[in-house]
């Protein structure tokens, strides 16, 4: 892996720590999961996904609200699924 | 090495509740002003607070600062400051208000004022019936109100480091403090801030236990600073413990489900709480639900394979209730337990939840150590509020919505006790002592390149297991005597640490040893502050200290009427008197506390 994208992950990495708890233990089993072989979609709807405020990301990592975005869509399932 | 250096009147740590608003009062007065985060603003943990704040607004019904006054003293089991306590409650309606005027959303009443409800411990007329006190933003106050502080923040001009953390204290010879030294996540840059005035509002430290249920950022990096820097840190043995964590991952499960009519059970299925509070059962106070769950644990009645958890059962409410009534819960448990609860129980442990101790502050926000002769003198240049400082208004045991009011008002104060301050010094900023400089350098140095060390997970994993073991809900004098010789053990591997990733950018591995290296600090003075502590008050429960006539709850007016405080240096302790002056009523008087 080349040192920027290396440092691209880790800082994403960084961007999961969250204010809720729920939402670290969900990236945390992500994480452990996915880890640095997230391809290049995954990096890209992750991005999105760690900039939502955190209720509304709770809201739709815990399925009470749904999302047509099929990038956003796709991280979600796999984050439900880790 | 030399490092850069920037210069401001002001430098906060921490952008939750307690971090904006003080820096609010600081830009406002025209002061140059910085916050330094870990992480954005409004992704502090300040967002998780649901229940809502306190103030006698008497919107819904009469209400009073004074009765809010009495119930925190007792809610506190008379441990806390009434000094602090009065200036709190007198205090709250007016940091509520101007929140409201900032743009906070609060619930509102048909007649357009902050609509109020009912919470555990408030009370009208001196414990006579319950009051409603409690503002809030839907289940979203939190949230509302760093959003709210944060926007007037930025129309103030202050200036925000994002994705920084602190990493120490710069304190000269003579005590003052001068700034703080912080490195640069993006760049792993180190930068010593230069200030006159320091605020810390570095929130709390739950994650210290095994089940908490703080978010990972919760990691005490304020008090481990403190602390490092030669400050006592009190209080510490008071931890308040929710009844009901998810066992394994600390997921608060909310009041509410037993409220809809959840019950607690044993491995025998039995319904334990009609033992323990024949009355209220499942609904009894969070330190007696707490207690009883522990003493089935330990007692062999407790569930699963290691027999380490009890069972918080709804399959016995209609589906539908659960849907409607307590949205979330059955995801949270599907995610987090495994079990879907409307067919299978939740399995629940009392979890750590809020810290009451932290460092030492006046009401005005002022950090205070034993100097000469007196216990209480102010560290010049330095202030704290928020769940990082012990003001301390929360004595053994915190009322629920106490904290956010607590940020508010005591973030408040610091800030303006700092703007006087930095405006009465005519002098110019102070040199930084090049040493305070290389000790943190000397820190980062040895992590850098430490061979065969501990692994941070393994380390981590230890400190969590032993304060949960040996310092839980329920203590037991042995339990916490081995507690204090295995905690110190695991400080030692700390010290020790090693990390594989060099890398400069976002290195995760290395943020994470630092904070480690500030949560050991706060577990290790728990637990000697907790170990010495020879009475049960509030949160600190001991099993050597039962409930007699002499000594009701086991506490012990006679020789533990009084603040611990914990140095670094030697494990040392001390204790300072209670404040049991109020600023202008009359002292509330000792009283057993029951409910
Ligand atoms: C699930 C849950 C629900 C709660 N509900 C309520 C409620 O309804 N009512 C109530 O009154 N209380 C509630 N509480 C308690 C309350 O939320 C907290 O006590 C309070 O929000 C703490 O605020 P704070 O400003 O002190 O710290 P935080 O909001 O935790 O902010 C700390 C800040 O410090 C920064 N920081 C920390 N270390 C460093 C460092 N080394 N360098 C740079 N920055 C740093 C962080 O980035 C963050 O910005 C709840 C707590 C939990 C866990």
């Amino acid at each position: 892996m080349d040192a920027d994208r290396g440092a691209r992950l880790r800082r994403l990495r960084w961007h999961c720590r969250r204010a809720l708890l729920e939402l670290d233990l969900m990236f945390q089993r992500f994480w452990a999961r996915v880890g640095d072989d997230l391809d290049a979609d995954g990096e890209a709807g992750l991005e999105r996904l760690v900039a939502m405020e955190d209720h509304d990301l709770w809201d739709l990592v815990s399925g009470r609200r749904e999302t047509d975005d099929p990038q956003l869509r796709s991280i979600v399932e796999r984050l439900r699924q880790a | 090495m030399n490092v850069t250096k920037r210069t401001f009147d002001a430098v906060i740590v921490g952008a939750g509740g307690a971090g904006l608003r003080a820096a609010l009062q600081l830009s406002e007065s025209g002061l140059k002003t910085a916050v330094i985060t870990k992480v954005f603003p409004t992704r502090s943990h300040t967002v998780a607070a649901q229940g809502g704040v306190a103030a006698s607004l008497g919107n819904s019904e009469e209400d009073h600062w004074h009765w809010h006054m009495y119930d925190t003293v007792k809610g506190s089991d008379w441990l806390g400051d009434q000094d602090a306590i009065e200036f709190m409650c007198r205090k709250a309606n007016e940091v509520v208000i101007e929140l409201e005027h900032y743009g906070m959303p609060f619930d509102r009443t048909d007649a357009g004022k902050i609509y109020q409800r009912p919470f555990g411990g408030h009370m009208s007329n001196f414990g006579e019936k319950p009051v409603r006190r409690s503002c809030a933003a839907a289940d979203r106050t939190g949230h509302a109100m760093l959003h709210a502080l944060y926007q007037r923040n930025v129309r103030a001009n202050t200036q925000f480091f994002v994705e920084w953390m602190a990493l120490d204290l710069i304190r000269d010879a003579e005590g003052e403090v001068l700034g703080v030294i912080a490195l640069e996540m993006e760049t792993g840059d180190i930068v010593a801030f230069q200030s006159k005035a320091t605020i810390f509002a570095t929130g709390g430290a739950g994650r210290i236990y095994h089940s908490s249920t703080n978010a990972f950022i919760n990691t005490g990096d304020g008090l481990g600073m403190a602390a490092r820097a030669g400050i006592p840190l009190e209080d510490m043995e008071f931890w308040q413990f929710h009844p009901t964590g998810v066992a394994g991952a600390g997921v608060l499960i909310t009041e509410g489900v037993r409220g809809e009519g959840g019950i607690l059970r044993n491995s025998a299925g039995e319904r334990f709480m009609e033992r323990y509070a024949p009355n209220a059962k499942d609904l009894a106070s969070r330190d007696v639900v707490s207690r009883a769950m522990t003493t089935e644990i330990n007692e062999g009645r407790g569930c699963g394979p290691n027999k380490d958890f009890v069972l918080l059962d709804i399959t016995h409410l209609d589906p539908k209730v659960i849907m409607q009534r307590l949205p979330g819960i059955r995801e949270i448990s599907i995610q987090f337990a495994g079990t879907d609860p409307i067919k299978e129980p939740i399995p629940v442990v009392p979890t750590c939840h809020y810290q009451m101790g932290g460092i030492p502050t006046n009401y005005s926000g002022q950090v205070v150590a034993p100097r000469g002769s007196s216990m209480s003198v102010a560290v010049p240049g330095f202030y704290a509020a928020g769940e990082c400082a012990c003001a301390s208004v929360h004595g053994a045991n915190r009322l629920g919505t106490n904290s956010l009011l607590d940020l508010l008002v005591f973030g408040k104060s610091a800030g303006e006790t700092a703007v006087e301050d930095v405006k009465k010094s005519t002098r110019a900023h102070k040199d930084l002592p090049q040493e305070a400089i290389e000790r943190t350098l000397a820190r980062l140095n040895r992590l850098d390149t430490q061979k065969d060390g501990a692994d941070a997970h393994e380390s981590r994993l230890a400190m969590q297991r032993t304060m949960q073991n040996h310092c839980g809900v329920f203590r037991f004098a042995d339990k916490l005597k081995e507690g204090v010789s295995k905690i110190l053990e695991v400080q030692q591997d700390v010290q020790r640490i090693a990390i594989k990733d060099k890398s400069k950018v976002f290195n995760t591995a290395r943020i994470e040893a630092l904070e480690l290296e500030n949560l050991i600090e706060v577990a290790v003075s728990t637990m000697i502050s907790a170990e010495a502590r020879k009475e049960s008050r509030g949160a600190h429960v001991r099993d050597d200290a039962p409930d007699t006539p002499e000594r009701p709850n086991g506490r012990d007016d006679t020789n533990w009427l009084k603040h611990t405080l914990w140095f670094k240096e030697g494990n040392r302790l001390d204790y300072k008197s209670v404040k049991l002056t109020p600023l202008t009523v009359p002292t509330i008087e000792l009283k057993k506390r029951a409910y």
